[in-house]
């Protein structure tokens, strides 16, 4: 089939304001959308700039705006799309474009740092392993499996009205520290998420579990980030 | 711009990191990435890690040892695996401690599982011995490392592209890169340049590797007139989804899954009848092509079943959820409910940048080291892994050796100081002139179109099996690839995140040292591990029993010299499985 791809440019050297450009391309509905962003690149344009690298969901570098809704292009199924014969590509919302679908992440990295994202244990470590329960980990599982693709934060309402939240992704990561059994830093996490940028600007309005492609119900972690606030003995 | 550090990693997958979080501590530590840090490949690899933990069931080092020499087919040096056996251990307890979140026995230890080549008392039967988090074990390995370097305040350039090395009378002198948010080209003057740069899958048409995988630091290495070493040795994984080349990991067939040909048969009992589905992964990738090639193919395709159907919905949940992830959003095929077709995908590169065991290059690859660089992981020839890698030994190799790369750092900065041997400006000019060259050429041909043709040939000519004819076809198409390369033409004459160039900049590192290969490939007349010649179909260890050194000459020709493999424990024998 013909599909006509609408694409978000934006060159800073030589555009004053940002333009979509319209390529139209032959392709599978078996195919993704990167490799349609990949067939405009190499056969039609070489001056379309995107990120990708894995090609299959675990890299988290080619979260983009596909017809309105955040997700892994590596993993957008044409066939999948509601609407097919005009794919609208944009760059990940609320974050300044540097140049056509690529985005400034710094901020999203930022907050991420904030959130004191490494295990805080200061007890010398056993001569093996730390024991840790299949439940215990368990508790954690689900929040590990975030890629840091951004798909999620900057699809957060909560965060686009307020660009200080620190955004589902650096409370997810909170979440995968804090509930740790071998971590020690819950009290000084928990004191940076008890704010009203913190955990508190999340209105569960459950965009992000929407936008995550790797299904992870941040929602669900988020609340019990807020649920580990209001119970905890200070 | 002229930037100014004691140490330069370029790299910021496993070994990177691991180095950088060991030298830190002690010196000035920039680490250069053409990615931001978590989008590097190692967070793709899925099954596991090794150690001989025993947390499951009884292992020893010393078997661990000799699996990996067996694996190898004899090439692996045995000193330097003798040292990836034994750090394994600390390795793994102290990855645990700085947080990864493993997957657990019941008594809440690291859980393991079984893997190809990984056997109990020297080869008997398969080992639980792959320390694994699901299949998201180089996920969770790349977060934590990551995360103790920002604990650490490592220093990161982050979408910086490497261009060249600037080393002068075998001393380093530093670092040019591409600062592409920016829009300029930098300069790192450094006493120290270490390469964590992975491999190069995508001198493949079907790979397992991400687009990034260019294999950019043997270019540079290249370039810089230093050798390559065993470049011949190509891992190719069986288990590529059909057609994608997609890895699904060989934890899926250490949780039990069955290789079936077109007559629902267990393929694997003619080639491997004591191990089967968990034979090392060269003898799996021959046994595979076998089949296709003498019909057995699924309908006559280029593919074979993995089955996983009988482990059930709620084993494939909880072990394997990645996969089963993307096999259901990417391909369209349930792996509870039908058999997922796959064919071999490249993988891996045993060969590379020749190293000493403390991470140290050698400029003639033999014994003669360049003053302060270094390389570890896939890029890197040590060799640990020989001609054949065994599953969850590469994390391994690049976890140890980035921990032993670090150390081997502080070591020559501790004992020379961090004073930068001269600057080499006329160097830093002639890499701007060659990019230059690049962006501004205005010749006929496409970068996509040569890397399409260069990946189709290695994939066609220089892939599982290998003859006279067929290498000798792969190498003129591959002199004709680089000729036509000084004729190309990119689109984008910008200077912020010019992809375009970049890509370009890739394929000439691809083009660079494809010829390692595909000679290299020529040249050795025998078959061991990866390197599998029909018209020389048995391992020679009279002639062949050495390692390649590989020097790319002006012209453009290999030449090639040899050096002895270390034998201190494990004679050659008959490798049977």
């Amino acid at each position: 089939m013909k599909i006509k791809l609408r694409l978000f440019r934006y060159n800073p050297e030589t555009d004053t304001k940002p333009h979509y450009k319209t390529y139209e391309v032959e392709a599978d509905k078996k195919e993704k959308v990167l490799d349609l962003l990949h067939r405009v690149k190499w056969e039609q344009d070489g001056t379309l700039a995107f990120r990708r690298s894995c090609a299959h969901g675990i890299c988290g570098s080619c979260a983009m705006t596909v017809n309105g809704e955040n997700m892994l292009t590596c993993e957008a199924l044409i066939g999948n799309l509601k609407k097919q014969h005009t794919i609208t590509i944009d760059p990940l919302p609320s974050l300044p474009v540097i140049k056509d679908l690529i985005v400034n992440m710094d901020t999203f990295y930022q907050k991420y740092t904030v959130i004191k994202p490494y295990l805080i244990n200061n007890n010398p470590p056993p001569p093996t392993e730390r024991l840790q329960s299949m439940q215990e980990q368990r508790l954690i599982d689900e929040s590990t499996w975030c890629i840091m693709c951004g798909a999620c934060s900057t699809s957060c309402p909560s965060n686009w009205s307020n660009p200080d939240f620190l955004g589902p992704a650096a409370l997810l990561k909170a979440y995968r520290f804090i509930f740790d059994s071998r971590d020690d830093g819950a009290g000084e996490r928990l004191n940076i998420l008890d704010h009203s940028d913190g955990v508190w600007r999340c209105r569960t309005i459950f965009n992000c579990v929407e936008a995550c492609p790797k299904e992870i119900d941040v929602t669900f972690h988020l609340s019990q980030l807020k649920k580990a606030i209001v119970t905890r003995e200070i | 711009m002229k930037l100014s550090h004691d140490v330069v990693i370029v790299g910021s997958g496993l070994a990177g990191l691991r180095a950088a979080l060991e030298a830190s501590q002690y010196y000035d530590v920039a680490v250069v990435s053409k990615l931001f840090p978590l989008r590097s490949h190692s967070g793709a690899a899925q099954g596991g890690i090794a150690a001989a933990l025993a947390n499951e069931e009884e292992d020893h080092i010393d078997w661990h040892f000799f699996d990996t020499v067996k694996g190898s087919d004899y090439l692996g040096d045995q000193d330097a695996i003798e040292l990836l056996v034994n750090d394994a251990l600390p390795t793994l307890f102290e990855l645990e401690h700085l947080g990864t979140p493993f997957s657990r026995t019941a008594e809440g230890k690291i859980a393991q599982r079984k893997f190809g080549g990984h056997t109990k008392n020297y080869g008997e039967a398969a080992v639980l011995r792959a320390c694994y988090a699901a299949d998201r074990t180089g996920h969770v390995l790349l977060h934590t490392l990551y995360e103790q370097c920002v604990k650490n305040n490592v220093k990161f350039y982050n979408e910086y592209y490497a261009v060249d090395l600037l080393v002068k009378d075998n001393i380093t002198r530093g670092l040019v890169a591409y600062d592409m948010p920016n829009g300029r080209f930098v300069s790192f003057h450094s006493k120290v340049v270490m390469f964590g740069t992975g491999g190069y899958g995508r001198a493949y048409k079907i790979t397992s590797n991400a687009h990034a995988n260019t294999g950019d630091g043997l270019g540079i290495t290249v370039r810089a007139g230093i050798p390559l070493e065993d470049m011949e040795f190509v891992q190719f994984h069986p288990t590529g989804i059909y057609a994608y080349g997609i890895l699904v990991t060989e934890g899926a067939r250490g949780e039990g899954g069955y290789l079936l040909n077109n007559d629902g048969e267990r393929f694997m009992k003619q080639y491997a009848p004591k191990v089967m589905e968990l034979a090392p992964r060269d003898l799996v990738s021959r046994s595979i092509w076998t089949e296709i090639n003498e019909g057995r193919g699924i309908d006559g395709k280029r593919c074979v079943h993995l089955d996983l159907r009988h482990l059930g919905e709620e084993r494939l949940k909880e072990r394997l959820p990645e996969i089963m992830g993307f096999c259901r959003k990417l391909v369209g095929v349930d792996p509870v409910k039908e058999p997922i077709p796959i064919e071999p995908t490249a993988h891996y590169s045993m060969g590379g940048i020749p190293v000493t065991v403390d991470a140290e290059v050698l400029a003639d690859g033999i014994d003669n080291k360049v003053e302060g660089f270094y390389a570890a992981g896939e890029c890197a020839c040590v060799s640990v892994h020989g001609a054949n890698r065994l599953g969850t030994n590469s994390l391994l190799d690049a976890v140890v050796y980035g921990r032993r790369a670090g150390k081997s750092i502080v070591r020559f900065l501790n004992e020379n100081g961090t004073v930068k041997a001269e600057y080499v400006e006329d160097q830093f000019k002639a890499s701007l002139d060659r990019v230059d060259k690049i962006k501004n050429n205005t010749g006929t041909e496409k970068v996509g179109t040569l890397r399409n043709e260069l990946q189709a040939v290695m994939n066609e000519k220089v892939g599982v099996y290998r003859d006279e004819n067929n290498l000798k076809e792969g190498l003129t198409k591959v002199e004709e690839l680089e000729q036509r390369f000084a004729n190309i033409q990119i689109d984008d004459k910008g200077t912020v995140f010019n992809t375009d160039l970049a890509e370009a900049l890739e394929l000439g590192n691809l083009l660079d040292f494809a010829r390692h290969i595909v000679a290299g490939a020529l040249n050795r007349h025998e078959s061991r591990g990866g390197h599998a010649r029909i018209d020389f179909p048995k391992r020679d260890d009279n002639d062949w029993l050495k390692h390649t050194i590989a020097l790319r000459k002006d012209d453009g020709t290999i030449e090639f010299t040899y050096k002895p493999v270390v034998i201190t424990k494990f004679q050659p024998q008959e490798r049977k499985y």
